[in-house]
């Protein structure tokens, strides 16, 4: 495919146009080296926590294993540093609760040997398919666009179903972030071999990497970089939120529709995020776990917004400094981007495997408005990209009537935020959704057992 | 610039942390400049009477609403939000501009009190407020309600006693029921550059459809609205007159003359177009506009009044929770195999 005769698309239900406030867009990733101190949770991702296998005063290397994967959905979890293990104590994360972390007080930058830390580009893989699922599995890789969901249990593909397309997720579609961005420009030819990998672990022939438009450069790019390698390509897309959902996504580039209460694989597809891409690209060719990731530090004040290599466990204030420092208006501080981000009650939360962004934003910024009546504009029903009535869910909730709202889909919610962002009356309309689909979720269970 | 260790100020809510910069207030402040074209165009048309009525239906209205919100509900009053002056607006641009002082009080206090503030005010009410005043005034004060000033008579800047007049839908009307040529008729009225432009007798909004469409252009501009409701309502009825004018145009007027003439505009896009009052989707707005349009033709053409597009409107307010109910947005995911 080339350039001009590609195609721009789009998913076609709803959807938001946010300011874009890319401000670190142009700025390369610099590496923060590791601060003095790391808490590294043991719950990063999706799934049971890991279990720690070191203890207090251990020794530990960069990449050596700390704590092991439970049950089906878990992940490994390595050391980012080198130093020594001092507690494992609960500590605030950014959900708000203080929960189990590894710390380790640092010492030097001592890695493992078995990881090749040179730059040189490695094309060949020589691992087969089930090598790499264990690879992947051992190097703790989850999905790095936020979603956290273990990587190797995505290219587990389950008994009668069959994928014929991978999907790299390079849409970045919240605002401010730019973190997949920076990684698509320096790091393309490394994203398109973790392509190949990846490929190579589900057994299928093509894979098409999504970008929004808004991002000409890594269009530019990884099409260049992707002619070498047949079957993987780039398709170019209207800028619109929420396109980064994995199910507007597969529909945006393949006309595709995960069906209702499905997943991915339904219709054939796995999606992966480009920086899980890259982490896989290291941890096959490079025998490097996953111990850091980019974070974008952005914000309206921020004096320099920044995209940084931080090692896992590093606390965000260490990377607020390193962007000019804490703007003194400062009035929330957001883990992520500001459609789906976390609010943070802590600057020593410390980053973690999902954590894409740090956003500061201004007080004027920091609070709702005051909630007003619905005046059923519709709004809300028109950009929601599932096909909801966010309106009419709310008034579910609110009412305690949650079977109708189970009735009505709530499940579907996908909780872009969409709603919320656009209502005219500021409704707090996912709040509510949020609320109900605990609800419902847990009345599901009641109902199996 | 400083790094506190651990801030206690930071504010911790759930996402979305941004929103669209609008609010109700700057949509319902849009509708109301979209308005402006056409009170203008009455003012030209009618003297200075079409101020002084829009005016005072706009003062009526919001006093209404504060003192109902304060006295009965012991709420703080949301006067300033702009949907009372919407309705006053409306309810004004529904009168003609002979109405007696009287008469926009006791409309305004109806339409706030039993059209609005009884089912719990803005969001809740099933009827647009502003037709509810109308239609009430209609029923109990007839003579007043059907008295036209003329247009462009040359006592409109004095405030003294107008002549007045028929409008062209009611000269058409009962001409037809008198048993007169359809050709004679027409030369009784102006003609359809000046209907549409506004030169006839009518309600203060409804005689200028040209200020009418301007003012919507603006409201889809701004995305405040959508063009659904009103190219069902106006589709349907040119559908309609078309079909019975190409039968007979001796007995049926053209399908222009259906739209330019009377509250059609008016109706199809300000008043079936309120968020309230209407359906949330696409789809049920087509069938509620498909409605009105159908209801509207068949009281012009067979029913007592000369016009009909406030009954048409008001009556299928009532089916908006049941066309909600079966016209539902198209959901993501609702396939099988994905295809
Ligand atoms: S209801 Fe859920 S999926 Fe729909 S717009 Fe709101 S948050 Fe997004
Ligand atoms: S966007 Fe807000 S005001 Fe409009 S219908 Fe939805 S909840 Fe009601």
């Amino acid at each position: 495919m080339s350039k001009s005769d590609q195609h721009i698309k789009t998913f076609p239900k709803g959807g938001v146009h946010p300011n874009d406030e890319k401000r670190s867009a142009n700025v390369p990733i610099s590496e923060l080296p590791p601060p003095k101190m790391v808490s590294i949770p043991l719950s990063q991702h999706i799934g049971a926590p890991s279990v720690p296998v070191v203890d207090k005063r251990d020794p530990v290397k960069v990449g050596q294993i700390i704590a092991k994967s439970k049950g089906l959905v878990s992940s490994n979890i390595h050391s980012s540093v080198s130093g020594t293990v001092t507690k494992i104590d609960y500590v605030l994360d950014s959900t708000g609760y203080k929960r189990q972390a590894v710390i380790i007080r640092v010492k030097d930058d001592e890695w493992e040997e078995s990881i090749d830390r040179s730059e040189t580009l490695v094309k060949d893989i020589a691992l087969e398919k089930d090598e790499i699922l264990k690879k992947v599995a051992e190097a703790g890789i989850v999905g790095l666009g936020g979603a956290t969901f273990p990587a190797h249990i995505k290219l587990n593909i389950p008994r009668g179903k069959k994928a014929d397309y991978l999907i790299l997720n390079g849409v970045e579609c919240e605002p401010y972030l730019t973190a997949d961005h920076r990684l698509m420009l320096e790091k393309g030819a490394e994203i398109i071999i973790g392509a190949k990998i990846l490929m190579k672990a589900l057994g299928v022939e093509k894979c098409v990497i999504g970008i929004e438009i808004n991002k000409p450069d890594a269009i530019a790019n990884l099409s260049e970089l992707c002619k070498e390698y047949p079957g993987i390509a780039v398709q170019p897309l209207k800028v619109q939120y929420p396109q980064g959902g994995e199910k507007q996504l597969i529909k945006a580039v393949l006309n595709r529709e995960v069906p209702s209460g499905g997943l991915p694989i339904d219709v054939g597809v796995v999606v992966h995020n480009v920086g899980t891409s890259f982490a896989v690209y290291e941890a096959i060719q490079k025998n490097k776990p996953l111990i850091e990731r980019i974070v974008t530090v952005t914000g309206k004040e921020v004096d320099k917004p920044v995209n940084l290599r931080v090692r896992i466990g590093t606390p965000v204030q260490d990377l607020i400094l390193a962007a000019g420092g804490l703007p003194d208006n400062t009035g929330k501080i957001i883990s992520g981007g500001p459609m789906m981000g976390k609010a943070l009650n802590s600057l020593e939360v410390p980053v973690a495997k999902g954590t894409s962004g740090i956003l500061l934003m201004p007080e004027e910024e920091a609070h709702r408005k005051a909630q007003q009546v619905c005046i059923r504009c519709g709004q809300c029903v028109s950009v929601c990209p599932m096909g909801l009535e966010p309106y009419l869910l709310m008034n579910e909730c609110e009412k305690e009537v949650f079977e109708r709202a189970e009735k009505d889909h709530i499940l579907d919610c996908i909780e872009c935020g969409s709603c919320a962002f656009v209502c005219p009356s500021n409704r707090a309309l996912l709040d509510y959704i949020r609320l109900g689909k605990r609800v419902v979720t847990t009345m599901r269970r009641e109902r199996v057992s | 610039m400083s790094v506190q260790t651990s801030s206690t100020l930071l504010t911790v809510s759930p996402s979305p942390h941004i929103h669209k910069e609008h609010s109700i207030t700057t949509m319902m402040y849009a509708v109301v400049y979209s308005l402006v074209p056409a009170l203008l165009m009455s003012v030209y048309v009618f003297g200075w009477s079409a101020i002084y009525v829009t005016f005072l239906a706009i003062a009526s209205c919001m006093f209404f609403e504060f003192a109902i919100s304060k006295y009965f509900f012991k709420q703080k009053a949301s006067v300033w939000d702009g949907s009372a002056i919407i309705t006053g607006v409306l309810l004004a641009f529904n009168l003609p501009a002979s109405i007696p002082w009287w008469a926009i009080v006791l409309g305004s206090l109806f339409a706030m009190g039993v059209g609005k503030m009884a089912f719990g005010g803005l969001g809740n009410n099933p009827f647009n407020p502003a037709l509810v005043g109308r239609v009430f005034l209609l029923i109990s004060f007839p003579v007043p309600m059907t008295q036209w000033p003329e247009a462009m008579n040359a006592n409109r800047w004095t405030m003294a006693d107008a002549t007045t007049g028929a409008t062209p839908l009611a000269v058409i009307k009962e001409g037809l029921d008198a048993g007169v040529p359809i050709s004679e008729l027409t030369a009784q009225i102006p003609g359809f550059f000046q209907l549409f432009t506004g030169m006839q007798g009518g309600c203060i909004g409804e005689v200028s459809g040209l200020a009418l469409v301007l003012g919507f252009l603006y409201l889809l501009y701004r995305k405040i609205t959508t063009w659904h409701i009103p190219v069902a309502v106006l589709g349907t009825i040119a559908l309609i007159t078309g079909v019975l004018w190409l039968i007979d145009p001796t007995q049926y007027m053209s399908p222009v003359f259906h739209l330019i003439t009377g509250g059609v505009l008016l109706g199809a896009l300000y008043m079936a177009t309120d968020y309230v009052t209407s359906p949330m989707t696409p789809k049920g707005m087509i069938i509620f506009g498909v409605g009105i349009g159908v209801i509207t033709v068949l009281i012009r053409l067979w029913g007592s009044y000369p016009e009909g597009v406030s009954f048409a409107i008001l009556i299928m307010n009532a089916a908006v929770p049941l066309i909600d109910r079966y016209f539902k947005p198209k959901r993501f995911g609702a396939v099988r195999n994905g295809k």
